[in-house]
């Protein structure tokens, strides 16, 4: 069974340890959110900023080779006249002196007609009299001075491409053509590669590769480029992207704010392998191409991810250590305070038994004199029967009546004695503090029964007006004896040297008894009023009073969930109120009223 | 209360003052049979009377009582016959008083319950120590 002070120990370790894991863990938690944020959104810009320099630098290269090749041809075909180009034999010199020049990126040299007949070809492949009318390339480099083609299969059935300059003599078109060594132009792209995921490639317009990726890249072409032109629908990618004419004479590359200098970018999630991709891309010759360069996130932000999970392992062992400390810590602590509460229970309960002897101390004068006097009778009867019989001895009757009258009176004081000891130790058992249902007035009756010899040696009369019929209280009879006498002895102190009339009132209001104790004692100063319920507090002599019972009876009361409180008047009397809790019972307003006798009426 | 025997010019009077009315009673008789004259009063006013009204060669006061402090009597008794030996009855505890008594001319006191024969002894020699 759980009881009321369990759960209030058990409330208060979990106060504790709630303070102490959030005091320790709040800070933690607030920096690392703070740190982690600010470290996440530094390390993403350098990250994504460094990528995209990087991609805009090798678009760059890949512009330029395809620029310088393209040169290269348009300034072959400006120094030498046509007839020297129509010749395959100069062809051959030319190719040779080029692919030693550019380390073999031309394949191949050619000169096609109008019609896209190969009049020369200089080159490894038996392409002399070729027949280009329908390829779209020659299509293409016949409308305008200069082409670089799609990469496509061609006659040879292998990837290539043809830069292509057109040349302009006596009426008619000629293109000057030439392949550029796919693996050479390859490569440029390919050595992009950055991480285990990280690669580049181009597509042209349509969406086909321009370069061969080293490995399937895990995402289609075709819809990163819809991506780009901003077809797509938006859930897919997380940067947005504005519409982006891949063709076309603009060939403006879009760019985010965050590629200031490089390419823009943006975030993709493959929607049938939910892989995760940042994504950047730049445009290429003129806008028909794109340069594409992917990177798993996890791959692009290792590091960023390896410091999170670090992050999140200390902070998971830091959670750890802190509820183990505050476990551990709440239990000492409470632990300790249980001790505390029961030493101080303990302590209590030897104050109320200490003050307990001090008012049985207070009491034992005036009893001992009571008891005194029907002991002094009894010896003096005795001695007088011993009288008798002496006398019976030396001859005389003995007067059996008055021997009988004696001993009868031995027995009155005999009783009497014993009524004062039953009196007393009705008091005096030890401190019960079993809580039980008590009728106040009885309870006020036998204190008065307890204290009416001393009164009556001081002068006082004792009045009692009991309401009949008062509620019980659930409290300790004996702890509640305890307050009336201390009360009842302070107001017989007070009233010792003039004599006077206690009042003592028991009454019901608002579902609490009252019991009011008033003296027409000298009053308490108004100055020290506020100081007697204080411990040790006390206006008696050294010796005579321990300060004790007031501070007893406060917390006497108080423990019953009751309060006490006192009015005074220097030379009128002092009045003590005591509330207690009601318990249930029947409630009547009939008082009786009772007064102890008093010399005038003796 | 008077004593059992007729007063003789060889018996002592003894005034015995204390409200315990059962006490005094009993203390008459046993000292009437040892030859004294013993009055009674049951309270401080009735014994202060009764010293107006007659002498006593000695008084027995007990100083606990109801209506009056015992050494407020002793005070009344040393004004009205100065000369009069008083012994003082006290319960146990309150030698403090009776000592108080002694200061104020008082001539011994005894602690209750007593012996008989203490008593007695003491109002012998009360008696002749004043006399």
């Amino acid at each position: 069974m759980i009881t009321a002070d369990e759960r209030y120990y058990a409330s208060l370790r979990r106060n504790i340890m709630a303070i102490i894991i959030t005091v320790a863990l709040m800070p933690l938690l607030a920096m690392m959110a703070i740190a982690g944020y600010q470290f996440h959104t530094a390390y993403r810009h350098k990250v994504v900023d460094h990528l995209a320099a990087l991609v805009d630098r090798h678009t760059m290269h890949v512009d330029t080779f395809l620029s310088e090749k393209l040169a290269d041809i348009s300034t072959l075909a400006v120094i030498k006249p046509l007839e020297k180009l129509r010749d395959s034999a100069e062809l051959e010199k030319i190719l040779t002196m080029f692919q030693e020049k550019h380390r073999g990126v031309f394949v191949d040299l050619g000169l096609v007609d109008e019609q896209g007949f190969q009049v020369a070809y200089a080159g490894p492949f038996r392409l002399t009299r070729a027949q280009y009318g329908d390829a779209s390339w020659f299509q293409e480099s016949i409308r305008q001075p200069f082409t670089v083609s799609d990469v496509f299969l061609g006659l040879r059935g292998l990837p290539h491409f043809i830069v292509a300059v057109r040349i302009e003599s006596g009426g008619h078109f000629w293109v000057l053509r030439s392949t550029i060594d796919f693996v050479a132009f390859n490569r440029l792209v390919e050595d992009l590669r950055i991480g285990k995921t990280g690669q580049a490639f181009i597509v042209n317009a349509e969406g086909q590769f321009q370069t061969q990726p080293h490995a399937r890249p895990g995402v289609d072409p075709q819809e990163l480029l819809r991506i780009v032109r901003g077809e797509a629908p938006k859930e897919i990618y997380s940067t947005a992207v504005e519409g982006l004419e891949i063709m076309g004479g603009s060939g403006n590359v879009y760019k985010t704010p965050t590629g200031l200098h490089g390419a823009s970018w943006f975030e993709y999630t493959v929607p049938e392998t939910q892989r995760r991709f940042l994504v950047f891309y730049q445009n290429l010759k003129g806008g028909r191409w794109v340069l594409f360069y992917l990177q798993e996130l996890e791959d692009a932000f290792h590091d960023l991810y390896k410091a999170r999970m670090l992050t999140l392992v200390v902070l998971a062992f830091s959670t750890l250590g802190v509820t183990l400390t505050a476990w551990a810590l709440s239990r000492r602590v409470v632990l300790r305070i249980i001790q505390v509460d029961r030493e101080k229970e303990m302590m209590n309960e030897q104050v109320v038994e200490a003050g307990k002897l001090a008012s049985i101390g207070e009491l034992a004068a005036g009893i001992a004199h009571e008891i005194n006097n029907p002991v002094a009778i009894m010896v003096e009867e005795a001695g007088w029967i011993q009288d008798l019989l002496e006398d019976c001895e030396r001859g005389e009757r003995l007067d059996v009546e008055e021997v009988r009258r004696s001993l009868q009176q031995i027995r009155t004081q005999g009783a009497r004695c014993k009524e004062i000891t039953h009196k007393l130790l009705s008091f005096a058992r030890r401190t019960d503090p079993t809580v039980q249902q008590v009728q106040l007035n009885k309870l006020v009756q036998e204190v008065v029964a307890l204290v009416e010899q001393r009164a009556r040696y001081a002068g006082v009369t004792i009045r009692t007006h009991l309401t009949e019929g008062l509620p019980w209280v659930a409290m300790s009879p004996s702890e509640m004896q305890q307050v009336l006498l201390n009360l009842i002895n302070n107001a017989l102190d007070a009233m010792e040297k003039s004599g006077g009339t206690l009042d003592i009132t028991t009454r019901y209001e608002d579902g609490r008894v009252i019991v009011d104790v008033a003296d027409t004692g000298e009053g308490i100063p108004q100055a020290i009023l506020q100081r007697i319920f204080d411990p040790f507090f006390t206006t008696k002599p050294v010796g005579k009073g321990t300060g004790l019972g007031l501070s007893i009876c406060y917390g006497i009361i108080r423990k019953l969930g009751g309060d006490i409180s006192v009015n005074s008047a220097v030379g009128v009397g002092t009045t003590f109120h005591i509330y207690l809790p009601a318990g249930d019972g029947v409630v009547q307003t009939k008082t009786v009223e009772r007064d102890t006798l008093t010399k005038e009426e003796s | 209360m008077t004593a059992p025997h007729e007063p003789t010019a060889r018996q002592l009077r003894v005034l015995l003052v204390d409200d315990e009315r059962g006490f005094t009673d009993v203390l008459a008789r046993r000292l009437g049979r040892r030859c004294m004259l013993v009055t009674t009063a049951a309270s401080g006013t009735e014994g202060i009377q009764k010293l107006r009204d007659n002498r006593f060669d000695v008084a027995v006061l007990d100083l606990k009582m109801e209506d009056m402090d015992g050494i407020e009597v002793l005070k009344i008794f040393k004004k009205i016959d100065p000369h009069m030996p008083v012994i003082m009855l006290t319960g146990h505890g309150s030698e403090q008083a009776a000592r108080e008594g002694l200061a104020y001319g008082a001539f011994d006191y005894l602690t209750k319950p007593c012996e008989l024969e203490d008593l007695v002894a003491k109002i012998c020699r009360a008696v002749e120590t004043t006399r």
